[in-house]
């Protein structure tokens, strides 16, 4: 029986061979969740170059990630304005292109790449009303996308779900066309935490390269501060990536 | 960035005041006095002209004066020893007050009544109380960090309770969490006393660098002063001086005008754009628009730098054009800040507007007349000395003495009563009892609230609710932070109001240090019935003087605060509530004691430090019985210093791996919230300290007594443990151990209840009556 085991307090972040990749965060007005994203990218052993959602320069980053947050207040729809900031035309251009950009989308991030068509369905009111902050259990669906294949397929990890509008939903068509194509990437477990149709967390577009889910990988990333103040499940989303990004395969 | 302004009103210059002397002005209207208007005509020489008497009217105003307090909240200032002084970098008087933490950081928290706003508009009231809190912290030119809200409304059952709770929990919920601020902490009390005057107050902690700390000045002549952040409408006009500086009184029109209107997207954006213009170094001084707004705003900058200010009001930008300037000036519109910018940094501050889409107007300039001059389409209608507006305000010696019902309330104990007579005794009475305790409104998970705040943003949060103080973690490099906690007990302070408020600072202090941080500051906010009432104000006078001897001998100065009166609904007052925060530093959060016991530390040793009396008067017992009178426990702070030196050191040398302090609920509560924080079991007995201490078990169980903690200390470490409180003299009980197997909390003789039915009983209460 230990009791030796640090409640928290590991702060050496893991360092990847992979230390050279960089991978963009980009910033709108009202993101909040930019800084998390960068920590859980430098995490992983890479470069975090802040992206601005009003430049047009993508600084030829390997991969981006657009964070979690209430870009323009969620006014009007949320993710319905940011869908049309210049950053977001070359991330949708560069997502699309032969070199598939990997692109992971974060709660209000999610939001964003489902307004900007880069994945099918938007998210609505939970169907509860109310904002949730919770540690959720999630299980992998697909761990073949750029940003899940470090963790094995049918895996369970707890992650921060927190939002308003976090209710995933599409048409039946869509949705079958999403399982029948491995392309539900999260599903909740247990408890359905928003009334997500079929408990979708998360999904990916049919190259695998983007993803969007609406709980928060970047903030169970370091012992102490994540999920219980200690999980760390998300970390795995940063270090994949970094795999994808050498063609490395699980 | 043009606008329409409608110039054409019956424009009341200084000129026109001059010549027309006789005009009926609404100063009554205002709020003002009539000695207070005859003091404003003394300074001026004159009547004042309409919007002269609308900037006189909020800044002389209660919330905005402190005219009944200031003779009482010098104590602050006078017991302050030097080493109290040693880490204070700002005292009390500016925005916040600002705390050193070494290694070149500096942290700055503050907390602020938003009550009556959250009765009349729950949502919006309590989401403004958050944006301008956050925005006194910007203005020291610190990145806010961290929100916490201790809140107290009526009884849960109260038909109108759904109204407020509903309202205050989504108003702080979406403004906050819309901020990117993680929500640590606060408390929530349910109690009839607050039906009418439920109390919303908001804390704010942010951290700076030593070199980025900015105040409150206009210095420098030829300076530009700037208006930006949102446009200036119609909401909020008079607030502090009608809502917050007067009573609810059913013959009046309703005062939801007078409420703001918070857009946090937009406080979000400004954020950001503050910490660009600090980091450039772009402005010379800065505050930020709360109650009184404009008014506000230009007198205190003035007043504090070089004493004078020229501004124009046609340039301030209005979301309605039809405005008069007295409304201008009295305008609580949210999202506003106003600066001082030398004249070659115009341009760099115009692109840092243009980067964040933040709209600005430039008012003025800083002039070394003494005088604030306002002008209106270049006719002077404000010519004033800014001192007389912003710190020359009235001060009131209110008459107060000891009320003549307070003997009868104190002889009334809670054990001599009917209710008292008789007690549970058998096991299954102890555990009904415990049972009906931490289900009870005030003593059950609160989580129904925590959860709709987003506890988790910035990634620093180490501890948060449940857990006995929020935890932040300031340098990621080093690990340094603060701990931070809020607590009050309007009960206790209602027996006795001097004991009442150093019990609510002996709390927060004992949660900091459970934590494991080193407290180093108090912010207060002083929740009262209106001090026109002896009663009340001789509350308030011991309140102070009972905070201020306690923080000199704990040795934790305050550093700011905020006083909230006239709560009260007819001729009843609230109880007494002092809501005390105190703030600790960690060296490194890494070190932060968590409020209860996981699996792993199966078998180790549960302790409780301090002693236990016969104190059950105010009680939550004596609460859940009907039962108000006697006297609060008693504190002896020098055993509370005691207390958290071990609490700090076994935290710093890994000596205990959970901490939880003992206060309302007493070791019934501790107990069964350290059992349920992370769901595994213990097994205690009561004997030693029914023995050691002379009490029953009942009394053991459920006496409120100070300057306890339990602590669960590893095996390996009893002997050090016990060494440490040995050699400081602190009596300790070694009550069992963590029982991971047993999935019950078992009282050895007593009862065994499951885990599970603990759990139910806690969880399900906030459930049951807001869904």
């Amino acid at each position: 029986m230990s009791t030796e085991l640090p409640l928290i307090g590991d702060y050496s972040t893991p360092t990847s061979e992979l230390s050279g990749a960089r991978i963009g965060v980009v910033t709108f007005p009202g993101t909040l969740d930019d800084r998390d994203a960068a920590r859980a990218v430098r995490a992983a052993g890479a470069e975090a170059v802040p992206l601005w959602h009003a430049d047009t320069e993508l600084q030829d980053v390997d991969a981006v990630v657009i964070p979690g947050g209430f870009s323009y207040g969620d006014y009007l729809r949320a993710g319905a304005i940011s869908r049309f900031a210049p950053m977001m035309s070359k991330i949708v251009d560069a997502a699309n292109s032969e070199a598939k950009l990997p692109v992971l989308g974060i709660c209000n991030g999610f939001q964003i790449l489902t307004e900007s068509h880069l994945l099918p369905g938007s998210m609505i009111k939970n169907d509860h009303l109310k904002f949730l902050c919770r540690d959720q259990l999630l299980r992998v669906e697909n761990n073949q996308t750029a940003w899940t294949n470090g963790y094995e397929a049918g895996q369970e990890i707890t992650i921060v779900l927190k939002n308003q509008d976090g209710q995933y939903v599409a048409d039946e068509k869509t949705l079958d066309m999403l399982e029948a194509e491995n392309r539900v990437a999260f599903s909740y477990v247990g408890w359905n935490p928003n009334g997500s149709r079929r408990s979708i967390a998360g999904i990916s577009n049919a190259a695998g390269n983007v993803v969007g889910l609406m709980p928060h990988p970047e903030h169970a990333i370091e012992a102490g501060f994540g999920p219980d103040h200690r999980g760390t499940d998300g970390l795995t989303f940063f270090t994949s990536v970094l795999t994808h990004l050498v063609g490395g395969k699980k | 960035m043009s606008q329409e302004v409608t110039k054409e009103f019956n424009i009341d210059t200084v000129d026109n005041a001059a010549g027309t002397p006789n005009v009926e002005l609404p100063w009554a209207e205002l709020g003002l006095k009539d000695n207070e208007f005859a003091e404003i005509i003394k300074i001026l020489g004159r009547r004042p002209t309409a919007a002269e008497l609308a900037m006189y009217s909020v800044m002389w105003s209660e919330h905005c004066s402190y005219k009944s307090t200031k003779n009482h909240l010098r104590q602050f200032g006078d017991k302050v020893t030097e080493e109290m002084k040693k880490d204070l970098m700002v005292g009390i008087g500016e925005n916040a007050g600002v705390t050193d933490l070494g290694d070149g950081w500096a942290v700055t928290f503050k907390i602020e009544s938003h009550n009556s706003p959250s009765f009349v508009e729950p949502h919006q009231g309590a989401a403004t109380g958050i944006g301008g809190i956050v925005r006194d912290i910007i203005s020291m030119g610190a990145r806010p960090i961290a929100v916490m809200d201790p809140l107290r409304f009526g009884a849960i059952d109260h038909p109108d309770s759904q109204r407020v709770v509903h309202g205050v929990v989504s108003g702080i919920g979406s403004y906050g969490n819309s901020l990117g601020l993680p929500n640590i902490g606060g408390e929530t009390v349910f109690d009839p006393i607050y039906q009418g005057n439920p109390l919303v107050n908001a804390l704010a902690v942010g951290a700076l660098r030593h070199e980025d700390l900015r105040l409150a000045n206009a210095s420098g002549v030829g300076n530009k002063v700037v208006l930006f952040g949102a446009r200036t409408g119609g909401d909020g006009i008079g607030g502090a001086s009608v809502l917050a500086s007067e009573s609810f009184d059913d013959t009046k029109p309703s005062k939801r005008p007078a409420v703001q209107v918070g857009d946090p997207f937009a406080e979000k954006v400004l954020i950001e754009c503050c910490l660009d213009l600090f980091k450039a170094s772009l402005v010379e001084g800065i505050q930020d628009l709360g109650a009184a707004g404009i008014s506000c705003a230009t007198s205190e900058l003035a007043s504090n730098g070089e004493g004078g200010m020229r501004v124009e009001l046609t340039d301030v930008l209005l979301r309605d054009p039809t405005l008069t300037p007295g409304e201008i000036l009295m305008s609580e519109s949210q999202e506003r800040m106003m600066a001082v910018v030398t004249p070659e940094n115009v341009a760099a501050f115009e692109a840092v507007m243009a980067k964040y889409s933040v709209e600005y107007s430039w008012l003025g300039e800083v002039t070394d007349t003494n005088r604030l001059i306002i002008t209106w389409d270049g006719e002077v209608i404000v010519d004033v000395d800014p001192k007389t507006v912003a710190h020359d305000g009235p001060v009131y010696d209110r008459p107060y003495a000891r009320p003549s019902w307070q003997d009868a309330l104190q002889a009334d104990t809670f054990k001599s009563s009917e209710a008292g007579a008789n007690l549970p005794a058998t096991g299954e009475e102890l555990k009904a009892a415990v049972l009906e305790l931490i289900a009870s409104p005030n003593m059950c998970d609160k989580s129904w609230i925590t959860r709709q705040y987003d506890r988790y943003v910035g990634g620093n949060t180490a501890l948060a609710s449940p857990d006995d103080a929020g935890v932040v973690r300031i340098d990621e490099e080093t690990g340094l932070g603060v701990a931070i906690a809020t607590d009050a007990n309007g009960r206790y302070t209602y027996l006795d109001p001097y004991l009442g408020a150093q019990l609510a600072l002996a709390e927060s202090y004992r949660n900091v240090a459970t934590s494991g941080a080193i407290p180093a500051a108090v912010s207060d906010c002083l929740n009262y019935g209106s001090p026109e009432d002896p009663d009340v104000m001789w509350q308030l006078a011991e309140g102070i003087r009972g905070l201020s001897d306690a923080c000199k001998v704990l040795g934790v100065p305050v550093t700011g605060g905020n006083v909230s009166l006239y709560n009260q609904t007819g001729t009843t007052a609230i109880h007494p509530t002092p809501v005390v925060a105190t703030l600790g530093k960690l060296d490194d959060v890494a070190r932060r004691t968590p409020s209860g016991w996981r699996e792993e530390a199966d078998g180790q040793a549960i302790y409780l430090i301090g002693e236990t009396f016969d104190e059950l008067d105010g009680s939550e017992f004596a609460n859940l019985r009907g039962h108000l009178g006697g006297l609060p426990p008693k504190v002896d702070l020098e055993v509370e210093k005691e207390l958290g030196a071990i609490l700090i050191n076994a935290s710093r040398d890994g000596m205990v791996d959970a901490a939880h302090d003992l206060s309302e609920g007493g070791l019934a509560a501790a107990l069964s919230e350290m059992v349920l924080r992370y769901g595994v079991g213990a097994r205690v007995a009561l004997d030693d300290i029914k023995k050691r201490d002379g009490v029953d078990s009942f009394t053991a169980l459920f006496s409120e007594s100070q300057s306890r903690a339990l602590v669960a200390v590893p095996r390996s470490e009893e002997v050090r443990f016990n060494d440490m409180t040995g050699a400081r003299g602190v009596t300790v009980a070694r009550l069992g151990i963590v029982d991971a197997e047993s999935n019950a909390l078992e009282v050895q003789g007593e009862f065994t209840v499951s885990v599970e039915d603990l759990r139910a009983a806690h969880e399900g209460t906030m459930e049951k009556y807001f869904g």
